[in-house]
């Protein structure tokens, strides 16, 4: 029992803390680094799938891959409760309103992220029916290439998601910056 | 166990339409022949509802797109008749302009989104359809796509401009 308590203890990873001043005990560090560590390592995810980069998604939250082990244990299927919708597959300009309107009932802070060729660019639809990217109607946080993305690539992905979380300033969206990216979609 | 033949089949039509329809080919052993739209619901009917013939199922309604045709517009129709196990094809063609051709919709409720999907594609006007909408297509779409006059490539597409290869 020792032995495994042993082997279980030492495979346990705890994140980092981020730069701060430490003492003897006292560990001081800025409120959003703080809350950024909280965040990325509790995002709900809301998952758009809507084609094979979905399948994708779906080995990437089973056991092997397992998205839970960063902290996404908690798919939302609510954009209310989610911070970061994940789109992926194709869209086509019919579904394009429904992907908007899921965007804005998001609460702020949301992230977005484009899975696969489709969702960034239109893949190989470049057709009359499909929408060339998502980011003609919502904003894009991370990209992730391939046709569709192997679940390494969707984790690395999501990791970046993580790290932009992390390093977001609290007053980001209040800024004037991130207002005009949001008008430029006619959010707002 | 009857025995319709495209000969036969054909010698019927011509029976009650005379030279209102005539024989285009029998590509793969498919009787295709063309009409009018002054016709075409006769000639579903009669189709349909004769004991000998019974094409009691639409498989299908489409359209086709000839630039440079003087009638472009060609409305299609497929019939399958279940009991004698043999198929037909009908065009009719229409003009740019004016291609408006009456609905199916009195003979097969089946007709009703088999027209608006040609509607939505290609333009094609069913007089007396209840609902002639788009089906597939966004609603505010103000092309018909599959006419040849029209790109298929969505023109917002950027990654694929020749600047991002060198030419």
């Amino acid at each position: 029992m020792q032995v495994f308590n042993k082997i279980l203890m030492s495979d346990v990873q705890i994140v980092n803390a981020p730069p701060g001043v430490e003492g003897s005990g006292f560990f001081a560090t800025s409120l959003d680094k703080a809350i950024g560590l909280a965040r990325s390592h509790s995002l709900w995810p809301l998952p758009f799938a809507t084609s094979c980069c979905g399948i994708e998604f779906m080995a990437t939250m089973g056991s092997h891959y397992d998205l839970s082990r960063f902290g996404a244990e908690r798919l939302s299927f609510s954009p209310r409760q989610a911070d970061l919708l994940m789109v992926m597959g194709t869209i086509s300009k019919k579904m394009a309103p429904v992907l908007r309107q899921v965007y804005l009932q998001m609460a702020e802070p949301r992230w977005v992220l484009a899975v696969g060729a489709c969702a960034s660019s239109g893949g190989i639809f470049d057709t009359y029916s499909v929408l060339q990217g998502i980011d003609e109607i919502i904003p894009v946080d991370v990209y992730v290439p391939g046709c569709p993305p192997r679940p390494e690539g969707i984790i690395d992905g999501f990791m970046n998601i993580q790290k932009m979380v992390q390093t977001e300033s609290l007053r980001r969206r209040d800024s004037p910056e991130y207002t005009k990216l949001l008008a430029q979609y006619g959010i707002q | 166990m009857s025995t319709l033949n495209n000969e036969a089949l054909f010698h019927y039509i011509t029976a009650r339409f005379s030279d209102k329809v005539v024989l285009i080919a029998e590509p793969y052993g498919l009787l295709t022949v063309e009409t009018n739209r002054e016709n075409i619901i006769d000639l579903l009917e009669y189709l349909k509802t004769v004991n000998e013939l019974q094409f009691v199922y639409l498989t299908d309604i489409t359209a086709i797109h000839y630039p440079d045709q003087e009638k472009q517009i060609g409305v299609i129709y497929h019939l399958h008749s279940l009991k004698h196990n043999i198929r037909v094809r009908i065009k009719v063609f229409l003009e740019d302009g004016d291609a408006h051709i009456p609905t199916a919709t009195g003979l097969w409720n089946g007709a009703n989104w088999m027209e608006r999907e040609t509607y939505d594609y290609f333009g094609v006007m069913f007089d007396g359809h209840p609902n002639l909408v788009r089906i597939l297509n966004v609603d505010d779409m103000t092309v018909f796509p599959m006419r040849r006059e029209y790109p298929l490539e969505d023109p917002n597409r950027v990654d694929k401009k020749d600047f991002y290869f060198g030419r």
